[in-house]
């Protein structure tokens, strides 16, 4: 019985990793490290680990991986294509040779650990105790041997929190990237008699909603025109000073 | 089954994370596949662990995954960054360090 299960959770921590490494989509290969974690647990369970089987579970497939979905659906659904771009052109070989790198780890590890003949790796393990790998051991030890270890791991995360909160802030204050709605953007958007329909420039000026095109500088903008190059990145200001402000989107290049 | 056959999976799991982390050029790809080469380390941690009867081995596969969980944030925090400046998320041309 335990038998089978090991090649059933083997197989399916071995599938999830390959899908992982092999899958074009980034959103596709968290999907298989998910089903990679859960049968990990499988054979932690196996190996009479409850508490960390559980652990892995709660924090790996549950926490951590919701937070890679979160950061693949934010930065976006990009499939990576099969040849290099243009720095990478000559990384065909090298992929083969990294490959071919990776099998050659893998004999000499798999030589080493079924060509050892060490008798202590080809038994069952030790005689199985009551209470081994529960939650009331591994607390003692964590509390009383490791527990340094303990704190410093406490440390790291507080570490890792600040860390990844300065990482992916907005640089330079919050009022940056903010959409601000005017009155006066409002009343220019449509036709609505304002004075640049007036003078019958308003023909003239380019598409309203074409984002991050230079204007032509004869064009005329009269008061309560809403710049068609502003409507993110800066539009806050521009629309209560038109003209006071040229090119606002380069404002987003000040980074760091 | 014996313990050999863990750690075989183990080798298995250690060398697909290791190719993928060679090849791959996304690095939200490749910090999945680190996520693996540490996995694998945990499944040989705790095989260890079984084999001998004592759940210090534990202990260390639970901290790997402390460890684990803090490069997930700061590799996550460090990609958002290189998304917000409008840089292409590639490893092979995020090369400014280079020299």
């Amino acid at each position: 019985m335990a038998a089978v299960l090991f090649f059933i959770a083997g197989i399916g921590v071995i599938a999830g990793a390959i899908a992982v490494v092999v899958l074009r989509n980034p959103f596709y290969s968290v999907l298989g490290l998910v089903a990679h974690l859960l049968s990990l647990a499988a054979l932690f369970l196996l190996l009479r680990a409850e508490f960390v089987a559980a652990a892995q579970v709660i924090v790996y497939a549950g926490a951590v991986m919701v937070l890679y979905v979160f950061v693949v659906s934010y930065v976006g659904l990009q499939e990576e294509p099969w040849q290099g771009t243009r720095v990478s052109r000559g990384g065909a070989t090298l992929k083969v040779g990294a490959t071919l790198f990776c099998g050659a780890l893998l004999v000499e590890l798999c030589i080493a650990l079924l060509g050892s003949g060490l008798r202590a790796i080809d038994s069952r393990g030790a005689g199985y105790v009551s209470g081994f790998g529960s939650p009331a051991q591994i607390g003692d030890l964590l509390l009383t041997k490791f527990l340094f270890v303990f704190e410093v791991a406490s440390f790291l995360l507080l570490i890792a929190a600040v860390g990844a909160v300065v990482l992916a802030r907005r640089r330079g204050g919050l009022h940056e990237e903010r959409e601000t709605v005017t009155v006066a953007g409002l009343l220019g958007a449509a036709s609505l008699g304002s004075m640049a329909e007036a003078v019958g420039t308003a023909a003239a000026t380019p598409s309203r909603g074409a984002p991050g095109r230079e204007p032509e500088p004869e064009t005329g903008h009269r008061r309560g025109e809403p710049f068609p190059w502003t409507h993110r990145g800066g539009a806050g200001d521009s629309g209560r000073h038109p003209g006071a402000r040229e090119g606002g989107d380069r404002r987003e290049e000040g980074g760091w | 089954m014996n313990i050999a056959w863990y750690l075989v999976v183990s080798a298995f799991v250690f060398c697909i994370g290791a190719a993928g982390v060679l090849t791959r050029r996304n690095p939200i790809v490749i910090l999945l596949c680190l996520e693996l080469m540490l996995n694998a380390a945990n499944l040989a941690l705790i095989a260890f662990s079984r084999m001998w009867g004592n759940a210090q081995g534990q202990i260390f596969a639970l901290i790997v995954i402390v460890v684990a969980a803090c490069e997930v944030a700061v590799g996550l925090g460090i990609i958002v960054a290189i998304y917000r400046r409008r840089l292409p998320i590639d490893v092979d041309e995020l090369r400014e360090l280079q020299g």
